[in-house]
């Protein structure tokens, strides 16, 4: 019985589940016909708290507490619950988590490994071939063979700029090592709405630190750092226990399984600063320093942490490592394109129904994942556009939903892969709204180093908030473009050179909603405060649900009989539209 | 006149020039560790006391203006003392877009101060945050490490309320609140 309880699936209950489940196996002695795997997220995040029944991955969405016992006592008895599996909207049944829709078009080489993988348990790991690469690669491989291998795969970095791994690698091994040379895992993750590498860490923190051992083998690297952000306490903690249990298996430290080859690795934290996921900033944030970026070159590969060469990868670069040693080059170039092979994680969130993690093949187009996969729009309003690539990326609209992902097709639509986020938007979402959020956290974010970034999303921002506010002007469009392009141009590092891409894509797919804001003062998703109001129409029942939970008392009228509000005292809140079951309350 | 800021003076909130010091030898490492000191202050007495700073910066052998530089520039540190109750809102993009700025809004309200803010009994502290990576269920909302998802506004006076019950299992008495209780080690 596996029980996914990642972040994801512990704010939606799983602790309760396995607290029921164990407790169930204890009353009733059942410990030796039925064993709990707690593992770490699965992908499926939206149908969590869920189950897996082993051997026959039967899936079970959702699961409450008291359905425990009679689960158990179904698995038990070689039956299936069918009132509690998952049901499609035309009614058929899906037994097992094969069939579901959402797995059925991914390839999932690194997240399957989550459901068998115990993420306390070394053992565990290794059961399931963990360490076997570098145990292997120890006995009978040379560096440059791995090295050739990763060059050979044409992995290119998960991190967003898409670099190829092995030529970053082949710079690191030519460096001299008089001193030493470091490795890095960026585990900062700093994309909003993207939480990929925090499932890889709370799910298989040991393929982290094996990727690193092989790194460290191919590159003669002595001592790596993983750095983590704050806010993954989890992974944290996960990888914390994997780090101390790999060091008691002799796997990290000096002479490693006795073949003298040695690596020390660490954590550090970070302390909650975006700009810290940029490589040169997040090298001083591990030296102690304020998380500013510096000019590059000199690159990392030269001098980094403490000034020694340097090679930073991220997390799911990482993770696919150990699969390309134990698989070879040639398998993993058999998935994905020719130029962008492999697989990616994408966080698949925001107005879709199905919303997860998903892993696909580069080269799947947008239209296969948002449709097929995530199973189209949350609600009955229709999706409008996908955001990519986080504060760094843009918003790419549905007519451009054929495209095939990679890194490069990206950039072409005007926004970036990022490190692989994908909000889905739908008719309810205003791209205004969307560029002016995105803007907020850049001036937020932005260090300050470079004047025009600093001064320039300030100034963005407020042009944004202008023109949510129905105060804009034409002007304020040709002044956004002309800011937009000298924030690109002259700032240093890629926070600032991409800040503009929301407004830049927001604009060119977009520009008859900022028209509308403009020349009409209409919001037409409805979100803009400064224009939109709030009214009841025809459908109301006069139940009373919006009049008993606004809290400005601006809605009057008799029970039974259509409500009224008074838009003098109306906050726009919007509550009383979220809990009215008519669609009564109007927002025009 | 500039104050000889290296002197320690009498010690605040009853802080001591001791407990600092055994918070820095713990979390010194060879080459620095100025920012798990730091956290290590900040977890102790929910924000860095200037005193504090003063002695980190003398012990590091860096300038005052160093130390303080880094304490500002991360938003896991406060330079002011935080309310009982941390109450922290996800406004990641994710969440943005299921509706996170009404869920602050409304904690605004209800708490009657703005996001960042701690009311003047020192019971709550309002904070927002660039998303926790639970992005699937947002909106987010983390009060005192226990996570609720899909959060709507009406929600949102049972989440204070909850928040100082103390009872964890009281909390579910809403079909979406769902605790995590131990999960998230500090
Ligand atoms: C503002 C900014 C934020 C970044 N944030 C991250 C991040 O959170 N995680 C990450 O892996 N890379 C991030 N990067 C990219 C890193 O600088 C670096 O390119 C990457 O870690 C290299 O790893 P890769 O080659 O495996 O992709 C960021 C870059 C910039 C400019
Ligand atoms: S956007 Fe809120 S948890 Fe990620």
């Amino acid at each position: 019985m596996v029980i996914p309880a990642g972040t994801c699936g512990q704010a939606s209950g799983a602790n309760d589940l396995i607290a029921a489940a164990e407790k169930e196996i204890l009353l009733c002695g059942l410990d030796k016909n039925i064993r709990v795997r707690v593992t770490g997220c699965h992908g499926f995040c939206e149908m969590e708290p869920s189950v897996l029944i082993e051997p026959d991955n039967t899936f079970y969405p959702q699961v409450k507490p008291d359905d425990i016992p009679r689960l158990i006592k179904a698995v038990l008895d070689g039956k299936i619950l069918e009132d509690l599996l998952l049901v499609s909207e035309e009614g058929k049944k899906y037994y097992h988590q094969n069939d579901l829709p959402f797995y059925q078009t991914q390839v999932r080489s690194i997240l399957a490994a989550h459901e068998k993988i115990d993420p306390l348990s070394i053992a565990n790991y290794i059961e399931n071939d963990g360490y076997s690469a570098i145990a292997e690669v120890l006995e009978n491989g040379a560096p440059e063979a791995i090295l050739a291998e990763v060059k050979n795969s044409n992995l290119r970095g998960r991190g967003g700029a898409g670099f190829p791994t092995g030529k970053k690698w082949e710079m690191l091994a030519n460096q001299s090592n008089g001193s030493g040379k470091y490795l890095i895992c960026n585990a900062d993750e700093g994309d909003p709405g993207a939480y990929m590498d925090r499932s890889v860490l709370e799910g298989n923190p040991h393929s982290i630190i094996e990727g690193m051992l092989l790194g460290a083998y191919a590159t003669g690297a002595t001592a790596g750092v993983i750095y983590v952000r704050k806010e993954y306490p989890l992974a944290i903690k996960h990888l914390e226990l994997a780090l101390t249990q790999a060091a008691e298996y002799g796997l990290l430290g000096d002479d490693i399984l006795g073949k003298g080859f040695s690596f020390n690795l660490s954590l550090a934290k970070g302390a909650g600063a975006f700009v810290c996921g940029e490589e040169t900033a997040l090298i001083r944030s591990i030296e102690g320093k304020m998380g500013e970026p510096r000019q590059r070159p000199p690159f990392p590969i030269t001098k980094g942490l403490y000034r020694k060469p340097t090679a930073i990868n991220n997390v799911e670069t990482w993770a696919n490592i150990p699969i390309i040693i134990r698989q070879g080059a040639k398998k993993f170039t058999g998935v994905g394109t020719r130029n962008n092979s492999g697989t990616k994680i994408f966080s698949l969130v925001g107005k879709i129904k199905n919303t997860g993690l998903v892993e696909v093949p580069m080269g799947i187009t947008l239209k296969e994942i948002i449709y097929g996969i995530g199973g189209g729009p949350s609600a009955k309003a229709k999706i409008k556009a996908v955001q990519t690539g986080g504060p760094s990326g843009g918003c790419i609209p549905t007519a451009r939903f054929d495209l095939a992902i990679d890194y490069d097709s990206l950039v072409d639509a005007g926004s970036i892969m990022g490190s692989g986020g994908m909000i889905v938007m739908d008719e309810h979402t205003c791209m205004v709204d969307v560029a002016k959020y995105f803007m907020a956290f850049l001036k937020d974010e932005s260090c300050g180093k470079c004047f025009t970034c600093r001064k320039g999303t300030q100034r963005m921002y407020e042009l944004l908030e202008d023109i949510s506010q129905g105060k804009g002007t034409l002007k304020h469009l040709e002044l956004l473009k002309e800011l937009a392009e000298v924030v690109k141009d002259t700032t240093m590092c890629g926070l600032g050179q991409t800040a503009s891409n929301p407004v830049l894509s927001t604009l060119r797919y977009f520009r008859d909603e900022y028209l509308a804001h403009i020349e009409k003062q209409q919001c037409p998703a409805g979100v803009c405060k400064a224009l939109i109001t709030y009214s009841i129409n025809e459908n109301c029942t006069g139940c009373g649900m919006c009049v008993s939970v606004c809290s400005e008392e601006a809605i009057s009228g008799l029970r039974k009989q259509r409500y009224k509000i008074d838009s003098d005292k109306c906050i726009k809140c919007g509550t009383c539209k979220g809990v009215c079951k008519f669609e009564a309350i109007e927002v025009s | 006149m500039i104050k000889d800021i290296t002197q320690s003076e009498a010690t605040e909130d009853g802080i001591t020039d001791k407990q600092i010091d055994a918070l820095i030898a713990k979390h010194q490492t060879d080459r620095n560790g100025v920012i798990d000191i730091l956290e290590a202050i900040q977890a102790s007495y929910g924000y860095l006391p200037p005193h504090a700073l003063r002695i980190v910066a003398k012990k590091m052998n860096r300038s005052l203006v160093d130390i303080y530089g880094v304490a500002t520039f991360y938003q896991a540190f406060s330079l002011r003392p935080k309310g009982k109750h941390r109450i922290v809102v996800c406004l990641g993009t994710a969440c943005h877009v299921r509706g996170a700025p009404a869920i602050v809004e409304e904690f605004e309200r209800q708490l009657g101060i703005k996001a960042g803010e701690t009311t003047p009994d020192m019971k709550y502290t309002l904070e927002t945050v660039n998303c926790l990576g639970a992005c699937a269920l947002g909106p987010i909302v983390v009060v005192d490490e226990r996570y609720y998802s899909k959060v709507i506004p009406t929600q949102v006076r049972d989440i204070i309320n909850n928040s100082h019950s103390g009872d964890r299992d009281t909390a579910d008495s809403h079909q979406q609140q769902k605790t995590i209780g131990e999960a998230v080690p500090s």
